[in-house]
């Protein structure tokens, strides 16, 4: 054990830089995610005939296996290549069902007499959404995000596969050269990320739960 | 009785395919007046008082509201002036007691002090202490509260027409024996005319100047009680009201 953890040392800078890399690609996904998945889970909420078409199509593109994803994404024009972005754009796909299903389910599962309070007290749409439907939707809509970002740590390890840098970078080359310490020092500092941003999402939610 | 702050001519309104929930109903609410709509569950009670705060649209016939065609009025402006309960009160859960009474206000975008003033004393006068209740929220709140909130909600920005759906339904018959009598002395300081629907024809006689019968989308008639109990206008009516006859 003191051996791994001498390893670790000595290997400390590039441990941190690609931690680094590997919130950046996770946090970056989850943003682009979440500036997508709520605007379109909220109009989803409001058209029932298009929510099913579009929420059966998020969980079949969810069903891709991801090294295949991120293998396809290479030869494509804009979006695709070798890199980060690449890296970014899959990690997107996959996170926008949990947070699409949970902003549809979050808007849908506010009270009908709150909503119709709120149209018959002379609200906007839009004041009704800010007002109420949001906030209301939040703790559902905040526990799509803690799965989203959840799963995103761990799949952003595979981006290095396709050069996108991040913890994965270790996790590779530890099992190329069949090097456990290196697999560990890839995967120890991904596994506790993703227990942190679970465990901090879920501070946030708890937070927010007794409101309702 | 002044010039009807609220008037229903020969209303018709379906729900899509089926039969029409409205058909030849005509009302009218004088201001300043408490006029109660009754009628077994079905009847299209809450479907005519939806039509008022243009929630709904009427298909056929005219819904003339402070004087002009619902449909000249702009439909957020209009509920802005229209008092709104509804049986559970419909609070905003994750408001304080006194968010919800300020949110049309808020809408209309009073100032604060106007805003604070104002809640104080509504809810003083349902008997809500502000000091106690102000920063609570409706769940730790009891029906009976809620419901006084949601009473004030509907007052706060000082509208001419108060529209309530069952506004006590949902109480057990203490709280609601409590409401019904407050109500009465509510009603006498502010100067709103009501139009409240319940199927508790006790609730109806208790509370308003005129009682309106529906039954099939019609109203059957309208009147005070003695004029029910004297001359109903129909076996209908007759049987309706027959638990009141002497």
């Amino acid at each position: 054990m003191s051996e791994l953890g001498a390893f670790f040392w000595q290997r400390r800078a590039e441990i941190l830089a690609l931690t680094g890399e590997h919130v950046l690609l996770v946090a970056a996904a989850a943003a682009i995610a979440i500036a997508i998945g709520v605007p379109l889970g909220v109009s989803l909420a409001r058209r029932p005939a298009l929510a099913r078409p579009v929420l059966g199509f998020a969980n079949a593109v969810q069903a891709i296996p991801s090294l295949a994803l991120f293998g396809f994404l290479i030869p494509v024009p804009l979006i695709g290549g070798i890199g980060a972005r690449t890296a970014i754009v899959a990690l997107v796909v996959y996170s926008l069902l949990p947070i699409l299903r949970n902003t549809h389910a979050g808007i849908l599962g506010v009270d009908p007499a709150v909503t119709e309070a709120a149209d018959g007290l002379g609200m906007t749409r839009r004041e009704r959404l800010r007002l109420v439907e949001l906030p209301l939707a939040f703790p559902v809509v905040l526990a799509g995000i803690r799965v989203a970002v959840v799963v995103g740590v761990g799949l952003a390890t595979i981006a290095a596969a396709i050069g996108a840098g991040g913890l994965g970078v270790l996790i590779y080359r530890g099992v190329a050269t069949v090097d456990h310490r290196l697999i560990l020092a890839g995967a120890l500092p991904a596994a506790a990320l993703a227990l942190a941003f679970d465990f901090g999402l879920g501070a946030v939610e708890r937070r927010m739960g007794p409101r309702r | 009785m002044t010039a009807p702050i609220l008037e229903y001519v020969g209303i018709r309104k379906t729900f899509g395919v089926g039969p029409a929930v409205l058909d030849g109903f005509s009302l009218s609410v004088g201001g300043g007046e408490t006029v109660a709509l009754v009628g077994p569950s079905g009847c299209g009670k809450t479907t005519a008082l939806k039509l008022a705060n243009r929630l709904l649209d009427a298909e056929g016939g005219a819904v003339r509201i402070f004087g002009r065609p619902a449909a000249e009025h702009d439909a957020i402006a209009l509920r802005r002036r229209i008092g709104y309960v509804i049986q559970e009160g419909g609070l905003f859960p994750h408001w304080t007691v006194r968010q919800n009474v300020e949110a049309v206000p808020r809408l209309l975008g009073w100032d604060e002090a106007r805003r604070r003033a104002r809640s104080d004393a509504l809810l003083a006068m349902v008997g809500l202490a502000p000091e106690a209740f102000a920063g609570r929220r409706p769940a730790s709140l009891s029906g009976g509260q809620r419901q006084r909130v949601g009473v004030a909600r509907a007052l706060a920005a000082g509208p001419p027409l108060v529209l309530m759906d069952e506004p006590f339904g949902a109480l057990d018959p203490i709280a609601r024996r409590a409401m019904q009598k407050e109500f009465l002395e509510w009603k006498a300081r502010w100067e709103a005319a009501v139009l409240i629907v319940t199927h508790d024809l006790r609730e109806a006689f208790l509370l308003a100047d005129r009682v309106a019968v529906l039954q099939a989308g019609r109203v059957r008639q309208v009147g005070t009680r003695d004029e029910f109990l004297r001359a109903p206008a129909d076996e209908f009516v007759r049987e309706f009201v027959s638990e009141f006859a002497p």
